[in-house]
């Protein structure tokens, strides 16, 4: 039986065909999504492995020339020193730590305090302004806190210690930590958030004051995601560039004073990419082997932030 | 007989309790606002640094070895260019990506495996992207120290954060408009690009603005690819050599002459506006059409 609606025919049969043609057509689309969706899933891993192995391969052509054991117990980092230079990962290593200690000392009990008072104190609406407003912090680029612990930090300090160098290992450590608070403060509020209600409720029925329902039962409770925050803001520092590139200056020293000018992992990179140090030369391979060193060092504090929030989850 | 409950004693203990929470509480509150102090004091140096530096020149000329020359024009149109590469190379990858492991991707080791991987890549500092920009954009594909090596570049960095966005907004789609799509007769792909994918494009686009602020600030893997920070040309197409605000930026930081840091400064604002702009079109897609099902 056929219909006709105007010039054309149409029969089942046509009806059938034109629908099967349009189907496998839609299956062939059908097969492809899930494997192009795939292809770019996979360039994440890709990007992993890519790092991986440019870090690898480079920093094996620098042990070549220079040996691991001096790179590693050397307390001397001086490429540029003669011939062969002197390549002591150590100062790079003292420097790092440094900064990061003094930013975790400024981040962690502020990040820390305003975790505590946005999740017990504040009222829903403070903490809807609040909240947004604290983490524009985290936003503004490092290059503007690099230049504000210049400019502006270091000067106010040297008021108060007269013998601070122009470029320091404090400044930029202070600066670092009021740009690492927002992070500390949002991951830490949402582990005490997830505290129920009713444990809250049962220790102020007991007569509780807010302060030891924060502090000793809320605190206490939220502490595995609390401590992964701590182990990503000190990732996060150790692998902070501009800042320390800025205002922390360009002398790899192995100390351990603030006031002096220190050179950390990340700042000897940028120090290198920015002269001119040619291409092949053992202190261009260098940046490899310090890369990789604070690859190392940011991976394992990423892990262990992983692993401390899975394993040790309260579930309730 | 001694009295089971001193009333006395209790307040008197009750008031130092009290008390203590009470300053403790103001002293938390205090830590809360130190941050927005520090945020005030910053852009308040900043600007009143910049202000005298800020005008038409500024943003119309290139860079100078003499401070009043000196302007940002490179800089703002380099960063517009490194957008054009990162936008559509970090959204097609991420929302891919996000796609997969939300709709197509099995429960299985391979699934938690890409999972775990991004969030790690998230962790990676960005100069250590600098490094493998470095080796395979720059050198090993020849790419030199041009527009497409570092969009490559910032775009592998923010790439984690589009996904975790894109992710997180899929999730937010309600099941009963997929059971619906399909009740219709609708295939699976169908169903994923004019049902899922429309719903969830205000949270995607307002996660990837935020990341794409995030490429427009960075420097660090910039330095390492070794961008210019010195260009009084305009690059013409992908393959040219460019630079952006934060290079020049760092630059003027790090030059002697005193009036140099007040240039910084006045980069420093343009820089902020163009950040706060893009952030404020984020907020306003969320707000604008983030449906509540």
């Amino acid at each position: 039986m056929a219909m006709t609606d105007g010039n054309r025919s149409y029969s089942v049969r046509d009806m059938i065909k034109e629908n099967k043609k349009k189907q496998s057509g839609q299956q062939f689309v059908e097969w492809l999504m899930p494997k192009l969706l795939l292809l770019t899933a996979t360039i994440s891993i890709l990007t992993t492995i890519g790092i991986l192995f440019t870090l690898l391969f480079e920093t094996f052509i620098f042990f070549e020339r220079v040996s691991i054991v001096e790179f590693l117990t050397s307390k001397e980092w001086l490429p540029w020193d003669g011939k062969t230079g002197s390549f002591g990962v150590a100062p790079l290593v003292t420097g790092t730590l440094l900064t990061t200690a003094i930013a975790m000392v400024v981040a962690i009990p502020i990040g820390l305090a305003s975790a505590i008072y946005l999740s017990e104190y504040a009222s829903e609406k403070a903490r809807k302004v609040l909240k947004p407003i604290l983490e524009v912090l985290a936003g503004i680029p490092t290059i503007v806190y690099g230049f504000f612990a210049l400019t502006f930090v270091t000067p106010l300090l040297q008021k108060i210690i007269p013998n601070l160098g122009i470029f320091n290992a404090l400044s930029p450590g202070i600066v670092m930590g009021i740009m690492i608070i927002p992070m500390v403060a949002s991951l830490s509020e949402d582990a005490m958030s997830s505290v129920p209600n009713s444990i809250r409720e049962g220790a102020l029925g007991l007569g509780s004051t807010k302060l030891e329902v924060a502090l000793k039962v809320v605190l206490p409770a939220a502490t595995s995601g609390i401590a992964a925050s701590f182990m990503l803001a000190i990732s996060r520092a150790v692998g902070e560039t501009m800042i320390v590139a800025v205002a922390g200056g360009s002398s790899p020293v192995f100390t351990f004073d603030v006031t002096k000018s220190i050179q950390t992992l990340t700042a000897y990179i940028v120090q290198v990419t920015t002269g001119d140090a040619g291409y092949g030369t053992t202190v261009y391979y260098s940046i490899y082997a310090v890369g990789m060193t604070l690859f190392v060092f940011t991976l394992a504090m990423n892990l262990l932030a992983q692993y401390i929030s899975r394993r040790f989850r309260e579930e309730y | 007989m001694e009295k089971l409950i001193d009333k006395q004693r209790v307040v008197q203990h009750m008031n130092g309790r009290l008390l203590r929470n009470n300053v403790l509480k103001f002293l938390f509150f205090l830590a809360t606002l130190f941050g927005l102090i520090v945020l005030v004091v910053l852009l308040y140096r900043i600007f009143t640094q910049a202000i005298g530096w800020l005008n038409m020149d500024f943003l119309n000329n290139f860079p100078s070895r003499r401070p009043e020359n000196a302007g940002i024009k490179a800089g703002l149109v380099g960063s517009l260019w490194l957008m054009v590469i990162v936008a559509p190379v970090s959204l097609i990858l991420g929302v891919g990506t996000a796609i997969y492991l939300e709709e197509y991707a099995k429960k299985n080791r391979f699934t938690d495996f890409i999972q775990t991987n991004i969030s790690n890549l998230a962790g990676v500092p960005s100069i250590v992207f600098g490094l493998l920009g470095l080796t395979l954009f720059v050198r090993e594909l020849n790419l030199g120290r041009s527009i497409l090596a570092a969009g490559l570049t910032m775009s592998l960095l923010v790439l984690p954060v589009i996904v975790v966005a894109a992710q997180e907004a899929l999730r937010a789609v309600p099941n009963q408009l997929r059971e619906a799509s399909y009740g219709m007769g609708a295939t699976k792909w169908q169903t994923i690009y004019r049902i899922v994918l429309p719903a969830a494009i205000p949270g995607i686009l307002t996660g990837s603005i935020l990341a794409l602020s995030r490429a427009i600030g960075e420097t660090a893997p910039l330095v390492v690819l070794g961008i210019p920070t010195f260009l009084a040309y305009l690059p013409r197409g992908i393959l040219d050599t460019f630079t952006v605000m934060p290079m020049q930026i760092y630059n003027w930081t790090s030059r002697p002459q005193a009036d140099f840091q007040n240039v910084a400064a006045a980069g420093i604002v343009v820089l902020l506006v163009v950040l706060i702009f893009m952030n404020s079109i984020a907020i306003f897609i969320r707000n604008k059409f983030q449906k509540r099902y």
